[in-house]
């Protein structure tokens, strides 16, 4: 199905922020996966389209990175770290729990209801916090098998669900999407400012009374 | 050894991340605004500033590598795409203060004589690119972005760019590459970025904290930041502590600090636990172990101890964790991040997995370890980019400190380490 005028006129404006036009293309694939979920091949079309791209080209851009998604993920889209800290710290215990829970494998890689996809994801600059957890490419820090499951099943329940350190309730694959394309969606206020590892060393400076 | 929070300073303000809790209108900016720009280059040069991404490449010299009156646009490209394992500094910096960072934009740009930015930024940080993206309208609403800063005459158009997961466009040519909408693989160098870099234009790419640095330098001066640190390290950075250690966070401190004082200060080692090993900067720098807690940690102090400060990135792992499982879990990481476009790096990690994987589950002997140690040789130095080299260090300097125990793998037939004990979890059971 073609996309619509709205997402065109969006790749437009997007376009328009660069100094070259294809410097847009990353931001366009998020704004493609903002409408349809994932890169269809519709969406490729668009981008060659406004680009003056093949579609070849623009696919060959599309499959090299791993945040373009070829097939439909879950309105909720679960990453579970398991580089090696986060994985030594719980990661890989998180992974298997996720999996064994939701009974996503490889070949599905979404819930029957099209609520959660999951896949294992690498350093997500979190360490401080591991093991962690990203929904939607919110930080999910410290988290157990327990907490894990908890989350998922309170996505699949359609429950509002909080971030440790990001908005205050977890947005939709699509509507995340779109924030990466570029377009703040006026959330930038909510949440905190700092995890409890962030904040370690300037506590102690503070009880200590030191300063620069 | 004392703390210097300065870019962490107001992380525990109120909405530290408005240009309120940022407690200021860019006092630092609005000065350097008022120098000559080649004034601003040599204040950076002396400061000794060195680049907080990894290389330690001065900050003040790559500025000054950019030609003038060349007739051609400049841009300042900055690498927010922080994804080296173990490394979590920009991020949380950007998330509580990226005011901080837009001022610091805003000075390299009016030294180098850019006028177009980029802040290319990982796009697994969704909340990190929303206070990225308001801070940038925020600063532009205020007049401290846009056209004719402080009434100075100089212009500034700044985008977030969120890249889309790939670990290899944290390296500066592929990261390039990407920005300007191909996959992101690296350049060959000669030209450098400096000359020609963005769209073949002469660019200036910086880290995060480097740039995050500046204002505090031009507002507070060369003497106040170089009376911390060493000579040749100078000044104050950030060090992420993370994995078995009591209080793992970070710690803004001078540089030169050793991990036995950093842990002093994060409440040791898990308790129960001794230190095994410890990465000073990142997967990518090579393994240390409790014989090195007293090094520096600053670039002369760790290259000494035969490894990298890299990102200050300290992963801590105590003696539950097997060595062999985390190195194999990083050259997985390797192999699946390596951008296949030169071959010692692309087939190189593939074939040391399959090593790995063999000696960790048991099935290997001597020899294997011969051939892993053979396929670095052959993967260090021989690729465009760091990467290679980086995939080879765990490996290294694992057999270096621990071939012991990738012997007992295959004495014992299989890894004798019990996983669910190494797990944050299981110590929250035990107590």
């Amino acid at each position: 199905m073609a996309l619509s005028a709205q997402t065109r006129e969006l790749a437009q404006q997007l376009i328009a922020r660069y100094p070259r036009p294809r410097s847009a293309l990353l931001p366009m694939l998020h704004l493609v996966q903002s409408e349809e979920g994932y890169v269809t091949p519709e969406g490729i079309g668009l981008c060659a389209d406004l680009l003056g791209l093949t579609k070849a080209e623009v696919g060959a851009v599309a499959t090299f990175y791993t945040m373009y998604k070829r097939k439909p993920v879950g309105d909720y889209h679960v990453g579970v770290c398991t580089n090696t800290l986060c994985a030594v710290m719980g990661g890989d215990a998180i992974y298997a729990a996720l999996k064994e829970h939701t009974g996503i494998t490889a070949q599905n890689g979404v819930t029957e209801d099209g609520k959660v996809s999951l896949e294992h994801i690498e350093c997500n600059a979190a360490c401080d916090f591991a093991p962690v957890m990203m929904v939607n490419w919110e930080f999910f820090d410290n988290q157990t098998p327990e907490s894990a499951r908890q989350i998922v099943d309170d996505l699949r329940a359609g429950k509002p669900v909080a971030p440790t350190r990001g908005a205050s309730q977890v947005v939709t694959w699509k509507e995340a999407e779109r924030v990466l394309a570029g377009f703040n969606d006026g959330r930038a206020d909510e949440g905190v400012a700092a995890g409890p590892a962030t904040l370690a060393g300037l506590e102690l400076a503070r009880e200590r009374g030191e300063k620069a | 050894m004392k703390l210097t929070p300065v870019l962490s300073d107001n992380w525990d303000k109120d909405k530290p991340w408005t240009l309120a809790g940022y407690g200021g209108d860019y006092k630092a900016a609005r000065k350097a605004l008022a120098m000559e720009p080649d004034a601003v280059i040599n204040l950076v040069k002396e400061s000794g500033l060195r680049g907080r991404g990894g290389a330690g490449f001065p900050t003040g010299n790559k500025w000054s590598f950019i030609p003038q009156g060349d007739g051609k646009p400049h841009y300042l490209v900055v690498n927010a795409d922080e994804s080296e394992p173990g490394t979590c500094k920009d991020i949380p910096l950007m998330l509580a203060n990226p005011h901080v960072l837009v001022e610091g934009v805003v000075i390299t740009c009016f030294a180098i004589r850019a006028n177009q930015a980029f802040i290319y930024v990982r796009g697994e940080v969704l909340h990190v690119i929303r206070r990225l993206q308001a801070a940038v309208a925020e600063a532009k609403a205020a007049g401290l972005l846009g056209s004719n800063i402080f009434g100075s005459g100089f212009d500034l158009d700044v985008v977030v760019h969120a890249g889309a997961g790939a670990y290899i466009c944290g390296e500066e040519t592929a990261l390039l590459d990407s920005l300007e909408g191909y996959r992101g693989q690296p350049r060959l160098r000669p030209p450098f970025p400096a000359v020609e870099g963005l769209y073949a234009c002469p660019t200036v790419i910086n880290n995060v904290e480097s740039v995050s640095s500046v204002p505090p330098i031009i507002e507070r001066g060369v003497e106040w930041f170089k009376q911390y640190g060493s000579e040749r390290s100078p000044g104050f950075t950030l060090y992420s502590l993370s994995g078995h250690v009591a209080k793992p966070g970070q710690y803004e401190a001078p540089l030169g600090v050793t991990l036995r004082e950093l842990l002093d200060l994060a409440g040791g080692v898990r308790e129960g636990h001794e230190l095994k090993f410890w990465t000073p900067g990142g997967s990518s720098t090579p393994l240390l172990t409790a014989d090195h807690l007293d090094s520096p940690l600053d670039y002369e102090g760790m290259s000494e101890a035969g490894s990298m400060l890299g990102t200050k990135a300290l992963q801590i792992f105590d003696d539950t964790t097997c060595v062999v499982r985390a190195v194999l879990r990083w050259t997985e990481f390797y192999a699946h991040e390596s951008c296949g476009k030169c071959t010692p790096c692309r087939e190189g990690t593939y074939w040391m997995v399959q090593i790995l994987e063999r000696l960790e589950a048991g099935n290997a002997d001597a020899s294997d370890i011969d051939t892993l140690l053979d396929a670095c040789d052959n993967i260090f130095g021989r690729s465009f980019c760091a990467l290679g080299d980086g995939a080879v260090s765990p490996i290294v300097s694992s057999v270096k400190y621990f071939r012991d125990e990738y012997v007992r793998h295959w004495e014992n037939g299989g890894c004798p380490f019990d996983p669910t004990a190494s797990t944050l979890f299981a110590a929250a059971a035990a107590s």
